[in-house]
């Protein structure tokens, strides 16, 4: 199992914040829109160097939305900022209708993800937005692992033409990814090559599938650890290839395991390849207050439970 | 004279254009035409003579010409008509209205690539967003061309409208002319009666837009109210015309009803429609 030096701890959000100030460097069509949360998307850089391509939306989601459509049909490049409960649920028939059906060229960020969210409880930790996000036809849907990817992944969406759910978080988590790795949408990131099983994560969940990799070899187990940042389009090639070679795969993601990138991944194997395959990932549940470490373990997002479904995929193998 | 004769074509092309209405509802037995008819006399003075816009070549950025958004998309025929009687598509095209794999969907959307279309329209309420940010676009730019838009008023039931109007008036954006389609009429009944908006006027006052009052099926009042409207391009705030029009109009079994609000008419009331809008030198489709 190959080993990452963790060069800090930051949040992907202030990734997000220093890609979207990078991409606004770059390109003088990008504009930024916020729904009053520009302290919590860290997009003051952009704000600052760029106020008049800085567009305050207020509370009025719908509206951000829809006008980015509005922008974009323009000829601009507009990212859309709130936290991810606000960007997909409180507005899906907009992206559905305005953004992903009218092909809009719209890059929907959305921050404080998933259980990491923490404290605020369950009424901002969505975890269904992978979900909803990929059954829209045309959508690009992407959840980084750690600052640096989301930073890169941020300045990809920019030159990528179409509309994009760019997924990220609060806490502040290992960063390990190289600072000058760039980030190709759709292009399965291979960790750690392996031959036993392999593990797919995304998002948060990658450190974890790394400490989980680690944990498994002093079992005596090698696992294949692989990093899918895009959720769609998927790296099909990647994930038959890597599944061919173990036999038995593992999803992690902090999400719902109903439509999430697990459900992606049993849908492209139970047609391709049938393989044994274990989830990590919440069951039919929402979250609740507490600490993101304590949330994670209670619902079962740990290094543990990973190393637990690796070894069960592992028994299935006939 | 000039303006005289200018009235006098576009009454004769919203005659055409009230007859394709008509002739695509029918030939489908679905689609919009009670709103649509109440809609031609706009919508054809906006793309006959008001607007400043490039039909031959459609630019989906619309930069550098006037842009119309019609944000209650299920008004699509008188939409689809004027388009095609003003350059942007084939007249003949008229005819694949709601039929399997027609670029003419039943609401409105770019994803055939229908020239004129720039946004999906159909889910009501974020036709007046998806246009405010164009308009915004257009401010950054220092593109000075107008931003055009329909609503219905039924539409204004929506809480989007409300985040649009807000966010219109605090970006200034002057460079906006919206009608309302006031025909006082929605699917279930009249809009008094569904969910009664009222003071409309003052409504948009209090949230900082110019306000104009216009007959939308009076020839004189289209004519003497859009310049005024246009007159206030510019002034820092953006501008909305309560558009009175009446539901099916130009066809009196139509009118004074709201059940023509998605009905398309039979064999025997096409005739009888058609019996009241007389052939144009434009020809049926």
């Amino acid at each position: 199992m190959k080993s990452y030096e963790i060069l800090g701890q930051k949040d992907t959000r202030s990734g997000f914040g220093a890609g979207l100030h990078e991409a606004g460097k770059l390109d003088s069509n990008v504009v930024a829109l916020c729904s009053d949360l520009t302290g919590s998307l860290m997009m003051d850089a952009f704000k600052d160097e760029f106020p008049e391509r800085f567009i305050q939306a207020g509370i009025a989601e719908a509206n951000m939305i829809s006008a980015s459509a509005g922008l974009a049909t323009g000829g601009k490049i507009p990212f859309a900022g709130t936290f991810a409960n606000f960007a997909t649920g409180r507005v899906y028939d907009q992206i559905r209708q305005s953004v992903a059906y009218s092909h809009k060229n719209v890059k929907i960020c959305a921050s404080h993800a998933g259980l990491t969210l923490g404290e605020d409880g369950a009424t901002h930790q969505i975890l269904e937005d992978l979900g909803l996000m990929k059954m829209l036809p045309g959508m690009v849907v992407i959840n980084p692992c750690d600052y640096n990817q989301t930073k890169a992944a941020t300045m990809a969406i920019a030159k990528y033409d179409g509309p994009c759910y760019l997924r990220f978080g609060r806490p502040k988590w290992p960063v390990f990814i190289p600072e000058d790795m760039p980030f190709e949408i759709g292009k399965a990131l291979m960790l750690s090559e392996g031959k036993d099983v392999t593990i797919f994560a995304t998002g948060h969940m990658v450190w974890k599938a790394i400490e989980a990799g680690h944990v498994l070899a002093e079992k005596g187990i090698d696992a294949e650890v692989i990093n899918i940042h895009t959720i769609k389009p998927l790296d099909r090639d990647a994930i038959l290839a890597s599944a061919k070679k173990t036999g038995c795969v593992v999803s992690a993601e902090e999400h719902q395991m109903n439509g999430g990138l697990g459900d992606s991944i049993a849908q492209l194997l139970s047609r391709e390849l049938p393989t044994p395959m274990e989830y990590v990932a919440v069951n039919d549940s929402f979250g609740e207050s507490g600490t993101p470490d304590q949330l994670l373990e209670k619902y079962g997002l740990t290094t543990a439970a990973i190393v637990a479904a690796a070894e069960r995929a592992i028994a299935r193998k006939a | 004279m000039e303006s005289l004769n200018i009235v006098s074509s576009m009454v004769t092309m919203a005659t055409q254009i009230r007859r394709d209405i008509l002739r695509m509802v029918h030939a489908v037995s679905s689609g919009h035409p009670g709103g649509s008819l109440g809609c031609v006399d706009y919508f054809t003075a906006l793309h006959f003579h008001f607007m400043k816009h490039n039909a031959a070549n459609f630019n989906m950025s619309g930069n550098g010409e006037d842009v119309f958004f019609l944000s209650n998309g299920h008004i699509s025929p008188v939409y689809y008509s004027t388009l095609a009687r003003s350059g942007y598509f084939p007249v003949a095209e008229l005819a694949t209205f709601r039929k399997l794999n027609s670029r003419l969907q039943g609401h409105p959307a770019t994803h055939e690539h229908l020239p004129g279309i720039r946004v999906a329209t159909g889910s009501l309420g974020q036709g007046l967003s998806v246009a405010s940010g164009l308009a915004l676009q257009k401010k950054i730019d220092h593109d000075t061309h107008t931003v055009w838009v329909v609503t219905g008023d039924g539409e204004l039931q929506e809480g989007q409208i409300w985040e649009a109007v807000m966010f219109a008036a605090h970006r200034k954006l002057d460079n906006m002319i919206v009608a309302v389609d006031f025909n006082q009429k929605q699917i279930d009944g009249s809009t008094g009666d569904v969910m009664g908006l009222t003071e409309w006027t003052s409504k948009f006052l209090a949230f900082g837009w110019e306000v104009l009052e216009m007959d939308g099926n009076n020839w004189d009042s289209i004519m003497k109210v859009i310049p005024e409207a246009q007159s206030k391009l510019g002034g820092g705030k953006p501008i909305v015309i309560i558009m009175k029009t009446e539901m099916g109009q130009g066809v009196d079994f139509m009118m004074g009803t709201h059940a023509w609000h998605g009905k398309a008419p039979n064999d025997e009331q096409l005739e009888r429609a058609l019996a009241q809008l007389p052939e144009t030198a434009h020809g049926d489709y």
